[in-house]
């Protein structure tokens, strides 16, 4: 089944098994390689994207649900000359450890603070909900603060 | 020889008597029946149909997102949903977390995640978690509780939504184990519904 969408800025079309879960899609046929395979069963959150500006968890979603829409991963959210706030926060805070989980939760840090911009930690532990093997959250909290306190900047025109 | 004979009489009365005593006192002498009018047999259809429509409303497949407090369940054991999810104030989650994050609009048996269209918390005013089955249809005619539906209206949600038919469809866990289903029928249960709303809806008394 050919499935058309959008991803990173770019038109896509891809024809594949139209239940094939997106992150599969995302990685061996868009080679996306941000986005990681952790549980597969929508728990971990390692393969967090955005679509239409929403969290989702790829590995339970059939890319048929994503013909016309807003894909968004890792790669699609900042570049290493023009980072994110979040990505910004992340390498001023030294978050990750091993790394393999810390694009999922940045793309879910991103999706809250367009929703919340300026969480509490009780925001952040309603909605951050991935997991960390390595339980590098204490860093990611101060970096989530830190993304928080660059994004109002950033969104001040007094400060531009 | 004639004394022994005598006492093999005796003793034949006295069983005779006894079983004879013993059905006179096991059998009522009238019976108690009374014929059923067509009110009463109406009601009995009725009351059956609502307690088959119950045994479908009280099982984990509608209660568990029917919660009492603002945590869906999960599970056959309908044990508070993993990861703290939460009703939020739209019954869809938290602005980060919703029900879409992970639930689509069928299941996915790759990831064991259900989905159907809507999938959503009930309200809070339609708490079914808890209540007894009278509890259940009092409530779930309350138009201050069921989100002002009539009847009619309630009838529909019960057989056509089709996250209320998911509960026939369950998918499977992220075991690959198959969700267990309501104990009736879907065609029968939609038909029980059907038959208790036409009977005028009558709640059982406690």
């Amino acid at each position: 089944m050919k499935i058309s969408f959008n991803i990173n800025g770019l038109p896509k079309t891809v024809e594949v098994d139209k239940n094939t879960p997106l992150l599969w899609v995302i990685r061996d046929i868009l080679n996306l390689k941000g986005t990681k395979f952790g549980c597969g069963k929508a728990a971990c959150g390692a393969c967090t994207v955005h679509i239409d500006s929403e969290a989702v968890r790829s590995c339970s979603y059939a890319v048929k649900f994503a013909e016309g829409k807003t894909v968004t991963t890792i790669e699609g959210l900042g570049t290493e000359e023009n980072p994110h706030p979040v990505q910004q926060a992340w390498i001023e805070e030294i978050v990750p450890q091993c790394g393999y989980c810390q694009p999922g939760f940045m793309m879910a840090t991103a999706a809250m603070l367009e929703k919340i911009p300026n969480p509490t930690d009780e925001d952040i532990d309603n909605n951050i909900i991935n997991v960390c093997r390595c339980a590098t959250y204490y860093r990611m909290r101060k970096a989530i603060h830190r993304a928080a306190a660059l994004t109002n900047d950033s969104s001040n025109p007094l400060n531009s | 020889m004639k004394k022994k004979h005598l006492g093999y009489s005796m003793l034949l009365l006295i069983i005779s008597v006894g079983i004879s005593v013993g059905v006179t006192y096991s059998n009522p002498k009238t019976s108690d029946y009374k014929k059923l009018t067509s009110a009463n047999t109406e009601k009995t259809n009725s009351d059956k149909a609502f307690n088959k429509m119950m045994d479908v409303l009280s099982h984990k497949r509608c209660v568990n997102c029917h919660p009492s407090d603002n945590y869906p369940k999960q599970g056959e054991d309908s044990h508070k949903h993993l990861f703290g999810i939460q009703r939020g104030t739209s019954n869809h989650g938290v602005p980060a977390v919703k029900c879409i994050t992970c639930h689509q609009d069928e299941n996915n048996d790759y990831s064991g995640v259900p989905g159907a269209p809507e999938w959503s918390l009930a309200p809070e005013s339609m708490k079914w978690e808890g209540l007894s089955r009278i509890e259940i249809a009092h409530s779930m005619l309350d138009k201050t509780k069921n989100g002002n539906r009539t009847h009619e209206q309630v009838m529909h949600h019960l057989t056509e939504h089709a996250l209320v038919l998911w509960a026939w469809n369950p998918g499977v866990n992220a075991e690959g184990i198959p969700r267990e289903k309501p104990p009736i029928p879907k065609d029968e249960y939609i038909a029980a519904v059907k038959e208790w709303f036409e009977n005028g809806a009558i709640i059982p008394e406690e």
